[in-house]
């Protein structure tokens, strides 16, 4: 699969929000991300487009997490938009008084997201973005998935994919990281509540972020959208790779571009032709062990197997959803 | 301002937060040479003229083209292209046709009748250029950008030299090679015709400096052992014929053979077979893989119907047979040898094209010029002679024998006499890092074979295919990657988690370093290898 560049591009369509000197830079210089931080590229692209989308008419909520850590530690804060935070587990709860409010005094312009890591979203805040989500309160939530606690040292979080090494989970003897059988598909937990729009993004597609986020924003009631977004530190890969490992994870199948609405599959990104897992798992130390002296190939062969259930299920064979 | 409760500090920005101190590793922009550049015999800066050309600017990038080669139309004919044999382009969906572009851009200023700037003389100085072929004239293009007066001699009835009396029309038409030429003289080039030089040395007396020019038009000499027949030319002296003197051009008769590997054999086959013979065979020594001829050229002369007999040498004619021996070849040694085995074919005429050589009498009585073993003029790495200023380029000089090279040694020429006569030294380009394909990030290009032309298999002297049109020179300029040179795609721009690229009023970007951290995003997401990170030593 090609991608286009983000600017110097024939067709119109196809320049990003991002490559424009004008963007809004809503994640600004200073903030304390690592280096190569898939989760600051990713928020700012959002962001900005949102910014973009509703002329600057937006109040972010954001749930404690690497995000607000990075972005505000007191007083300084990199936000160039109207921002909040108040606790880990209740970003979803707080944006629904925020939308609550504005409705009440006629401003309903003016577009609220929710955004938090992954922690926040599966296991933390889970309550209340279910809540969120039953109420169709007016909130865009936006999930930035680095699949783990990354800030507090790599823990395993519901987001964790089977097999990968956290601080959590650590191989030994037997055990292959994290098992296989937990954990949660939050984007399918969002689709089950029927809500009007449920997408799923990556930085490895930025055209695609933009344009989900366009389509999101002016959307009335619940939208969710989960962004992949790699962490150099947590996943262990050179700080330079972050995008090509987001693309990646999109060209082996394991993370499905798609999109939804009123709890039915409507879209997906095809891809054009599938890589083996092994091609987005080997450069990542979290799964060096699936790969060393003692690798075991059926080990490898469980994450194939969701890569290509996801091909069939979400069409990115270009089939049926 | 009230501030809240227990709150002892002032909002502030991030931005105070200088996070370019955690670098250990810096981004920097850099220009690396393309390989089409690196291998461009004439040095054209190629990138540079597609990015144009893909852009609509086509006067610019003729411009650039002519700051290097003042014959775009004709090479984009007969250049035998090394820039596409190093083009990573080759390793991804096949080369940018570069020549066909150069030839298009090259027939689009001839049909707007774009010029060559106007240089006002700036000196007194004279040169005199012996031989008006590519070398010649090209010598004279940049001497005269340089504000020198610059004369021609020619001895043939009209200039070029082997543009025209090597290369056959349906190679390069006439009218081509008369608007090229036609710029030069324009710029105020004097070339005078059908003058033979008797004594080169009294000249230095009326010239500061004298080029030699001379090519090697003198056919090769064999011990073909000939008896009764008339039928036997050399290839350069019907190429002559047929340009100046065609009321006098032999009959060659149905069968003709060609003797020869280059592609002067190949030009004089497709020739005869264009003059009415039926059955033209090509006789080569070595194997078919051996044959100095351009690869291409051979092709098109087997699609034409030519036979290349190869481990064969003519051993003597008489009358219309002619005596083969066949030859063993050992090509591991490059060792030759006789074979028993003989046969006797038959043929109306012969052609022999086994290679040319400088022709000396015109250097008699001129000490000092010396030719060397291989036969052409010996001289220094400015390009002079043993003579005190008489230089010397092109075919007498180099091996390589090619228009391009031709042009590659007279543009060196130009700067070496320059420096000469201005007592200077002449510094040599140093030159950049080439980018291979492995630096590219070919992600971010989508696979498009190249434009492609139709072409006629008509076999007269009318070129067989056409230059491209403005679009498609605009859709095969696009996919050149720009290797090396950015081409403002904005990855870096947008890439970057810290906001660390500064996008200018003119386009160009700048890394902010108060902020970047180092990370290399911007340089792996560089499609064309733009960005080098070094170790960060500051």
């Amino acid at each position: 699969m090609s991608n286009p560049t983000l600017g110097n591009r024939l067709s119109k369509d196809d320049i990003t929000i991002q490559s424009s000197s004008n963007r809004n830079n809503s994640l600004t210089c200073g903030h304390r991300a690592c280096q190569g931080c898939g989760e600051a590229l990713g928020a700012r692209c959002a962001i900005d487009a949102a910014h973009h989308a509703t002329g600057g008419k937006i109040i972010i909520v954001n749930a404690t997490g690497c995000l607000e850590v990075f972005s505000c530690s007191f007083p300084e804060s990199a936000w160039n938009v109207p921002w909040f935070h108040s606790l880990f587990g209740n970003a979803p709860a707080v944006a629904s008084g925020v939308a609550a409010a504005l409705r009440i005094t006629g401003k309903e312009d003016i577009r609220v997201i929710a955004q938090g890591g992954d922690g926040a979203t599966c296991d933390i805040g889970m309550g209340c973005l279910s809540g969120m989500f039953e109420r169709n309160d007016d909130v865009l939530y936006i999930c930035y998935d680095n699949q783990a606690y990354m800030n507090t040292g790599v823990q395993r979080s519901g987001a964790t994919p089977p097999l990968a090494r956290t601080a959590t989970t650590v191989p030994h003897k037997n055990y292959l990281g994290n098992d296989p059988q937990i954990g949660k598909n939050i984007s399918q937990i969002a689709i089950a509540h029927e809500i009007p729009y449920v997408a799923t993004a990556s930085i490895g597609n930025i055209q695609d972020i933009e344009k989900k986020i366009a389509k999101a924003i002016h959307i009335r009631g619940s939208k969710y959208l989960h962004i992949h977004v790699p962490c150099p530190l947590g996943w262990g890969f050179p700080t330079s790779e972050t995008i090509r490992i987001a693309k990646l994870a999109i060209q082996c199948g394991l993370f499905p571009l798609f999109e939804a609405q009123y709890g039915k599959l409507y879209g997906s990104i095809p891809i054009d032709d599938p890589i083996p897992v092994e091609d987005y798992l080997k450069p990542q130390k979290r799964f060096a062990h699936l790969f060393g002296k003692n690798a075991t190939p059926d080990a490898v062969s469980v994450l194939q197997e969701v890569a290509n259930s996801n091909i069939v299920k979400y069409g990115l064979n270009g089939g049926d959803i | 301002m009230r501030k809240p409760f227990a709150t002892v500090l002032e909002a502030a920005t991030s931005l105070s937060n200088k996070t370019g101190s955690w670098r250990t590793m810096r981004p920097e922009y850099i220009k690396m040479v393309p390989p089409c550049n690196s291998t461009c015999p004439v040095g054209e800066n190629i990138q540079l003229w597609l990015s144009l050309a893909k852009t609509e600017k086509f006067q610019e990038a003729w411009e650039i083209i002519t700051e290097s080669n003042p014959f775009p139309a004709i090479m984009g004919r007969v250049c035998y292209h090394t820039c596409e044999k190093t083009c990573n382009r080759e390793q991804f969906d096949g080369a940018v046709n570069i020549n066909l572009l150069e030839r298009s851009i090259g027939d689009m200023a001839i049909a707007q009748g774009w010029s060559f700037r106007k240089i006002a003389p700036c000196s007194e100085k004279k040169i005199l250029i012996v031989g008006s072929g590519p070398s010649g004239l090209t010598a004279a293009y940049f001497l005269k950008i340089l504000g020198y007066n610059v004369i021609v001699y020619e001895s043939h009835l009209k200039p070029g030299g082997m543009m025209r009396y090597g290369v056959p029309k349906y190679r390069l038409p006439r009218r081509i090679i008369d608007a090229e030429i036609k710029r030069i003289t324009d710029m105020g080039v004097k070339i005078i015709c059908q003058k033979e030089i008797a004594k080169i040395r009294t000249e230095l007396d009326n010239f500061d400096v004298i080029y030699l020019a001379i090519g090697a038009c003198k056919a090769s000499k064999t011990d073909i052992e000939i008896k009764n027949t008339p039928h036997i030319f050399d290839a350069v002296d019907l190429f002559g014929k047929l340009e100046d003197d065609f009321t006098n051009f032999p009959p060659l008769g149905k069968k003709v053979l060609v003797y020869g590997g280059g592609n002067t054999a190949i030009d004089a086959a497709r020739t005869a077979l264009r003059l009415g013979a039926q059955d033209v065979k090509i006789i080569y020594r070595r194997t078919i893989r051996n044959m100095p001829s351009h690869e291409t050229e051979i092709n098109e002369a087997l699609a034409e119907g030519i036979e290349i007999l190869c481990l064969r040498t003519i051993n003597s004619i008489d009358g219309n047979k002619i005596f083969i021996n066949k030859m063993n070849y050992d090509e591991k040694y490059d060792i030759l040898s006789l074979s028993k085995e003989t046969e006797i074919l038959h043929a109306d005429s012969v052609i022999l094209a086994i290679g040319q050589s400088v022709d000396e009498s015109i250097l008699k009585g001129i000490d000092g010029i010396k030719i060397s073993e291989k036969g052409v003029i010996e001289t220094d790495k400015n390009m002079m002679t043993g003579v005190s200023g008489i230089f010397a380029g092109g075919d007498a000089v180099s091996g390589k024998r090619t228009v391009t090279s031709a042009i590659g040694q007279a543009k060196k020429a130009a700067k070496c006499i320059d420096a000469y006569l201005r007592g200077t030294e002449l510094i040599p380009n140093i030159r950049g890092e080439v980018v291979n394909f492995k630096k590219l990030n070919t992600d971010y290009f989508n696979k498009n074979a190249r434009v492609g032309i139709a072409k006629s298999n008509d076999i007269s002297f009318e070129e067989k295919d056409v230059s491209y049109s403005k679009n498609e020179i605009i859709t095969e300029a696009s996919r050149c990657f720009s290797c090396g040179n950015c081409f403002h795609c904005d990855n870096c721009y947008g890439y970057c988690p810290d906001n660390a690229i500064i996008k200018c009023p003119d386009g160009n970007l700048e890394i902010n370093y108060d902020y970047c951290k180092g990370c290399g995003i911007c340089a792996t997401e560089c499609p064309c290898g733009a960005i080098k990170m070094i170790i960060d030593d500051k």
